[in-house]
C-alpha cells in the first residue's frame, strides 16, 4: 500500500473513532440506563432515549443567565471538543491511525483536564451558589484524584518504557502476562477509582440525582439549558465512554487493530464496542449496588487508589 | 562585536537611572522606560547571540570595581539567563509606563527600577566573585526599595520589607560565605580559575559550598522552608515589580544553585541532588497548597511561583540524581525539563503578576471576595488573565504543559536500571507532580472564576474600567509568548540543548524535531503540540458553527440565573474565594491550619432564635508560625538581654573596650 493510501486509510481512522464514540456515547447511557432499571425492577426507557433527549434540547432557544461572560457560552465547546480529540488520538480501534503516535497518556489526562477547567469556570460564571459549589467539588475531587492517575501512568509506562499508549498496547499484545501481573492488577484498581471519579459516577457522584446537597456535576452545570446543555450532556457522555474505552484499550487490548487491514479494523471496532458496552453494564450494576459516599469520605478512596498505584510502581519495578 | 553590546547594556542601564533621576516628573518614567528597553534589547541580543553561536564572551576592566576590578563572562547557561531576563523587563517596562501615575512615577521609584532589571541583566554575566556578589546585592537592596514604593498607602508594606530585606541577606550571606570558600580553596576568585581548581577540592569543602549556595540561592528562588518573604513581598510590591520579582529575580536564585553545583563544582554526588529534589517536592505540595487556599490575588500567585519553582528544582534535582547514577541521557531531558519550565515561568508569572496589578487598579482590590464581573469589564486584560491560568495549569496547548510533560518524560526514562533511592524518589516526584497539577487546576477556577466571573461583589469591581493601553500590551506580549511556546516548544528547546549539555555533560541530547512533533530519541515518546492546538481549535468551531446551524436565530437570550424560585441571585449569594477552596482546606488541614473563630449569639429572650453568626478564617503559613515566631522569639529574647548590657552609659563601653584589649592581648602574647 502507498503512503498516500495508507493516509487516507489512516485518517478514515480517526473519523470512524470520532464517530463510533460520538454515537455510541449516548447508546452507552440508555444502555447503562436500561441495566439499572432492569435491575430494579422496571422497564426502563429505550437504549435510544438519549439521543431524542440530546435532539429535543439542540431545537431549544439559547438562554444564559445574565451577567455570565463568553466563558459561559464556550465552556460546552471546550468541554465536547477536547473529549472529541482524545476520542480521535487515543488508539481505541486502532493503533495505526496518524495520530496515535501523539497518544501520550499524560497529554490525554492534561487535555480532559482543560475541558474540566472550563466546566468549573462556566459554574462559577453563573454566580450562583450551586454553580460555584459544584466547582469547589469537583475540582477537589479532580485535584484529589490526579495522583492516582497519573502514578498509575507510570505504573503502565515502566515495563513498556513508555507513557505512549500505542507503545503500550503492543507491549501487553506482546507480553500477555503483563496483563495479569500483579502490578498491571494494583493499577487496574487504581484506574477504576480514578475513572468513576472522572465520569461522576457513583460512589462519587450520584449523575441521576436532583438533590441539591449531594450534586456535584449536576450543581455545575444547573443553569445550562437548550443546545448548551445538549452539549454538556453529550460531553458527560462522551467523557464516560472515552474513559471507559481506554480502561478496556489499555488494560483488555485485545482486538485492537493493529495492522491497516480493512478487516482488523473493522474487528477492532466491534470489539472495542463489546468492551465498552461490557464495562458499561459491570459500571451499571455496580452502581445499582453502591450507595454514594459522604463527599468527605471520598479523599480516603482516593488516597487508596494512590497507594495502590504507588505499590504498582513499586512492584513493576521490581518485576522488570 | 557582543562584547560592546553587552557593555552598551549596562551603561544604558545606568542612564536609564541617571533619566529617572534627574528629568522633571513629566518626562523622567518614559526616558527611564525607553532606555530601560534599549538595555533589555542589548542585554537579551547579547544572549541570544550567545546561544546561537556558541562562542562566551570574555570582558575584563580593572577600572570600575576598586581592587579587583570587573569581571563578565556569558556562557551558554548565563546567556539564557540573560535572555529570559530581558523578556520579561521588556514586558515589564512597557507595563511601567501605563502603571506609573499609580505611584511608580516617583524620582526613588523611576531610578531603582532601571538598576533593578539592569542588574538583573548582569547577574549571569557576572565572571568572578567579587563582581557576582555586587550586582547580586546591587539587585537586592534596589528590588528592596522598590518593594517599599508604596508604603505610605499600607502598613502591611514595611512589614513586608523587613521580612524581604532581612530573607535575602540571610540568603546573601550564605552565599557569600560560599563563594568566597570557594576562591580561597581555588586559589582565584574568576570563574574560570575556580572551575579550574575545583576538581582538587576536598569533599567536605564542595559539600559545605554546595548547602551553603542551596540556602543562599534557595532563599532567593522561593523554596521551602525559605519562601516566607514571597507571600509578603510579592504583593506588597507595586505590579511591575511584582513581576520582575517573581518572573525574573527568582529564576536568578535557580541560576546561582546551577552555577556552584553543575558549572564551579562539577556536579556531584547523588545526595546533594536528592535532597534539592527533596527540597523541590517540598515546595511544589506546600506552594500549591497555599495557593488554593489563598483569597488575596497577589498572595496567591506567590504562593504559585513557590509551587512552580518546587518544580523546576524537581527537574534539577532529577538531572543531577540521574547524571550521579550515569545515567546521562535522562539527566538531559530533567534539566531539559527544568530548564522550559524556566522559560515557561519567565512567561507565564509576569503576565499573571502584571495582569493582576491591572485588575486590582480597576477594581481597587486585590481581594478575590471583592471582585468578580470582570471579564466582560475588563475585555482585554480578563482574557490575557486566563491565558497566564490556563498556562499554569498546564494544559494544552499553552506551554506550561509541554514543560510538565517533559518532566514526567525523563522522570519515567530514569527509572529504568533505576537504583534503590531513583526509585522510591521518582514515584514520589511524580506524585508531588500530579497533586500539584491537581491543586493547580483548582487555583486557577477560583482565581478566574471568583476575581473574573459571575457578578461583581463591590462596587469597585462593579465599576471597573479597562486600563491604560500600555497595560494591555505589556502583558500581551507575554501572553503571546505563552502561546508560542505551548504551540511551537520546539524553537526554544532546540535553543536549550547546549545549555543543558554543559551543565549535565551528556551525549547529543535526545530532542529532535519532525515538523511540529516533539520527539525523546532514547525512548518512544512523542507530543505534536500544534497538532493538539488545531485539533482543539477546529473541534471548538465545528461545534460552535453546529450549535448555531442547528439552533434558533440570535445569540442567547440572558434571563434571570435560577434563584431557588424566589429571588434572582445576588453576589452575596454566590461563592467565595474561601468557600470554593473550603473543602480542600478541610481535606489537607494538617498542612494549611486554618483557624477558625465561630460566634453565634442568640436573641436575649430565646437561645433558640440566632441574632447573628459571625464566621472568620485564616489559613496560615504553617512554616513561618512554627518555624519563624519561634526564631525571631528568641532573637527578641537574645536583643532584650543585649540590651541591659547596653545602656548608653560611656564609662561602661571604656570598660567594655579595656576588657577587650586586654583579652586580645593575652590571646595574642
Amino acid at each position: 500500500m502507498n503512503a498516500a493510501g495508507a493516509g487516507g486509510v489512516a485518517a478514515i481512522a480517526v473519523a470512524v473513532q470520532i464517530a463510533l464514540v460520538g454515537v455510541g456515547a449516548p447508546l452507552l447511557g440508555g444502555l447503562m440506563r436500561k441495566v439499572r432499571c432492569r435491575m430494579e425492577g422496571r422497564a426502563g426507557p429505550p437504549l435510544r432515549q438519549p439521543l431524542r433527549e440530546l435532539r429535543k434540547l439542540v431545537r431549544r432557544e439559547r438562554l444564559r443567565p445574565e451577567h455570565t461572560s463568553w466563558v459561559y457560552g464556550a465552556a460546552p465547546l471546550v468541554l465536547v471538543a477536547t473529549s472529541v480529540v482524545v476520542a480521535g488520538v487515543a488508539p481505541i480501534v486502532t493503533t495505526r491511525s496518524p495520530l496515535a503516535g501523539g497518544a501520550d497518556l499524560f497529554a490525554i489526562v492534561y487535555l480532559l483536564l482543560l475541558g474540566s477547567l472550563f466546566l468549573g469556570l462556566a459554574g462559577l460564571d453563573s454566580g450562583t451558589a450551586f454553580g460555584g459549589m459544584g466547582a469547589s467539588r469537583a475540582l477537589t475531587l479532580g485535584a484529589l484524584a490526579e495522583p492516582a492517575l497519573l502514578v498509575a501512568i507510570l505504573a503502565l509506562a515502566v515495563p513498556a518504557h513508555s507513557s505512549s499508549l500505542p507503545v503500550i498496547i503492543h507491549g501487553t499484545l506482546r507480553h500477555p502476562g503483563w496483563a495479569i501481573g500483579p502490578a498491571r492488577v494494583l493499577a487496574l484498581a487504581a484506574f477504576v477509582v480514578v475513572v468513576l471519579a472522572e465520569s461522576g459516577r457513583l460512589p462519587f457522584d450520584n449523575p441521576s440525582t436532583h438533590l441539591e446537597l449531594t450534586m456535584i456535576h449536576e450543581a455545575m452545570v444547573l443553569e445550562y439549558a437548550g443546545p448548551d446543555l445538549a452539549l454538556v450532556t453529550a460531553s458527560e457522555q462522551i467523557r464516560t465512554a472515552v474513559l471507559l474505552g481506554l480502561l478496556m484499550t489499555v488494560f483488555v487490548p485485545w482486538g485492537v487493530a493493529t495492522s491497516s487491514a480493512p478487516l482488523a479494523f473493522v474487528w477492532g471496532a466491534i470489539t472495542l464496542t463489546a468492551k465498552v458496552a461490557g464495562a458499561g453494564v459491570a459500571l451499571a450494576a455496580f452502581e445499582v449496588v453502591t450507595a454514594k459516599l459522604r463527599l468527605f469520605r471520598l479523599p480516603e478512596l482516593l488516597a487508596a487508589a494512590f497507594v495502590a498505584a504507588t505499590l504498582s510502581v513499586l512492584v513493576a519495578l521490581v518485576t522488570a | 562585536m557582543s562584547e560592546a553590546i553587552l557593555v552598551a547594556a549596562a551603561v544604558l542601564g545606568v542612564l536609564a537611572a541617571a533619566a529617572g533621576l534627574a528629568l522633571p516628573a513629566g518626562r523622567r518614567v518614559s526616558a527611564a522606560a525607553g532606555l530601560t528597553l534599549l538595555a533589555c534589547v542589548a542585554a537579551g541580543w547579547t544572549g541570544a547571540q550567545v546561544l546561537v553561536s556558541g562562542e562566551p564572551i570574555q570582558l575584563h576592566s580593572a577600572l570600575i570595581l576598586p581592587l579587583t576590578g570587573v569581571q563578565l563572562e556569558v556562557g551558554p547557561l548565563g546567556a539564557l539567563f540573560m535572555v529570559v531576563t530581558a523578556a520579561v523587563g521588556i514586558g515589564a517596562t512597557i507595563y511601567g509606563v501605563g502603571y506609573a501615575s499609580h505611584g511608580l512615577g516617583g524620582r526613588t521609584a523611576a531610578a531603582a527600577l532601571p538598576i533593578f532589571i539592569t542588574s538583573m541583566l548582569l547577574v549571569p554575566a557576572a565572571g568572578s566573585v567579587a563582581t557576582f556578589v555586587v550586582v547580586w546585592e546591587l539587585m537586592a537592596i534596589s528590588s528592596l526599595v522598590l518593594v517599599l514604593v508604596e508604603h505610605r498607602n499600607r502598613a502591611a508594606t514595611r512589614s513586608a520589607a523587613q521580612w524581604y530585606g532581612v530573607m535575602t541577606h540571610i540568603g546573601a550571606g550564605a552565599i557569600l560565605l560560599a563563594l568566597v570558600l570557594l576562591a580561597a580553596h581555588a586559589g582565584g576568585q574568576s570563574f574560570t580559575t575556580i572551575r579550574a581548581h575545583t576538581a582538587h577540592l576536598s569533599r567536605p569543602v564542595r559539600t559545605i559550598v554546595f548547602l551553603l549556595a542551596l540556602v543562599g540561592f534557595g532563599s532567593k528562588a522561593g523554596a521551602v522552608p525559605l519562601h516566607v518573604w514571597l507571600p509578603k513581598a510579592h504583593p506588597e510590591a507595586p505590579g511591575p515589580v511584582s513581576a520582575l520579582m517573581s518572573g525574573a529575580m527568582v529564576n536568578l536564585g535557580l541560576y546561582g544553585i546551577l552555577l556552584v553545583g553543575d558549572e564551579l563544582l562539577g556536579g556531584g554526588p547523588g545526595w546533594w541532588w536528592l535532597v534539592v529534589l527533596g527540597v523541590g517536592v517540598l515546595s511544589a505540595l506546600f506552594g500549591a497548597l497555599h495557593a488554593v487556599a489563598a483569597s488575596d490575588l497577589k498572595v496567591l500567585l506567590a504562593y504559585s511561583t513557590t509551587d512552580t519553582v518546587g518544580l523546576m528544582l524537581i527537574g534539577i534535582g532529577a538531572a543531577g540524581v540521574f547524571a550521579a547514577a550515569a545515567h546521562t541521557d535522562a539527566a538531559a531531558v530533567a534539566m531539559m525539563a527544568a530548564l522550559l519550565l524556566l522559560v515557561n515561568h519567565a512567561a507565564f508569572k509576569p503576565l499573571l503578576f502584571l495582569t493582576a496589578a491591572s485588575i486590582q487598579r480597576a477594581s481597587r482590590s486585590r481581594d478575590l471576595d471583592q471582585l468578580g464581573g470582570l471579564m466582560r469589564r475588563l475585555p482585554v486584560t480578563g482574557p490575557l488573565f486566563l491565558v497566564g491560568a490556563l498556562a499554569i495549569a498546564a494544559v494544552p496547548p499553552l506551554n506550561g504543559f509541554v514543560g510538565e510533560w517533559l518532566l514526567f518524560q525523563s522522570l519515567l526514562h530514569g527509572l529504568a536500571n533505576a537504583t534503590l533511592a531513583i526509585a522510591l524518589a521518582v514515584p514520589i516526584a511524580v506524585a508531588a507532580l500530579a497533586l500539584t497539577a491537581g491543586l493547580t487546576a483548582a487555583t486557577v477556577v477560583k482565581a478566574v472564576g471568583i476575581g473574573l466571573l459571575g457578578q461583581p461583589r463591590s462596587t469597585g469591581a462593579a465599576g471597573a474600567r479597562e486600563v491604560a493601553l500600555s497595560m494591555r500590551v505589556g502583558p500581551g506580549l507575554l501572553a503571546g509568548a505563552c502561546v508560542i511556546l505551548g504551540i511551537a516548544p520546539m524553537a526554544v528547546l532546540g535553543a536549550l540543548q547546549p545549555v543543558a549539555a554543559t551543565l549535565v555533560s551528556a551525549t547529543p541530547i535526545q530532542i529532535l524535531r519532525p515538523g511540529v512533533g516533539l520527539k525523546l530519541a532514547g525512548i518512544p515518546a512523542a507530543i505534536y503540540p500544534a497538532w493538539l492546538a488545531v485539533g482543539i481549535l477546529a473541534a471548538v468551531l465545528s461545534l460552535a458553527w453546529g450549535r448555531r446551524a442547528l439552533g434558533r436565530r440570535g445569540g442567547p437570550r440572558p434571563v434571570p440565573a435560577w434563584g431557588g424560585g424566589t429571588v434572582t441571585p445576588t453576589p452575596r449569594m454566590a461563592y467565595t474565594a474561601t468557600s470554593f477552596a473550603e473543602p480542600l482546606r478541610r481535606v489537607f488541614d494538617d498542612v494549611l491550619r486554618p483557624d477558625q473563630d465561630l460566634d453565634v449569639s442568640h436573641v436575649a429572650e430565646s437561645r433558640y432564635v440566632v441574632e447573628s453568626i459571625a464566621y472568620r478564617t485564616r489559613v496560615t503559613d504553617a512554616i513561618e508560625s512554627q518555624l519563624y515566631r519561634p526564631l525571631l522569639g528568641a532573637v527578641t529574647w537574645w536583643g532584650e538581654r543585649a540590651r541591659r548590657v547596653q545602656n548608653g552609659s560611656v564609662h561602661r563601653y571604656l570598660a567594655f573596650g579595656f576588657v577587650a584589649l586586654i583579652v586580645v592581648l593575652l590571646v595574642a602574647g
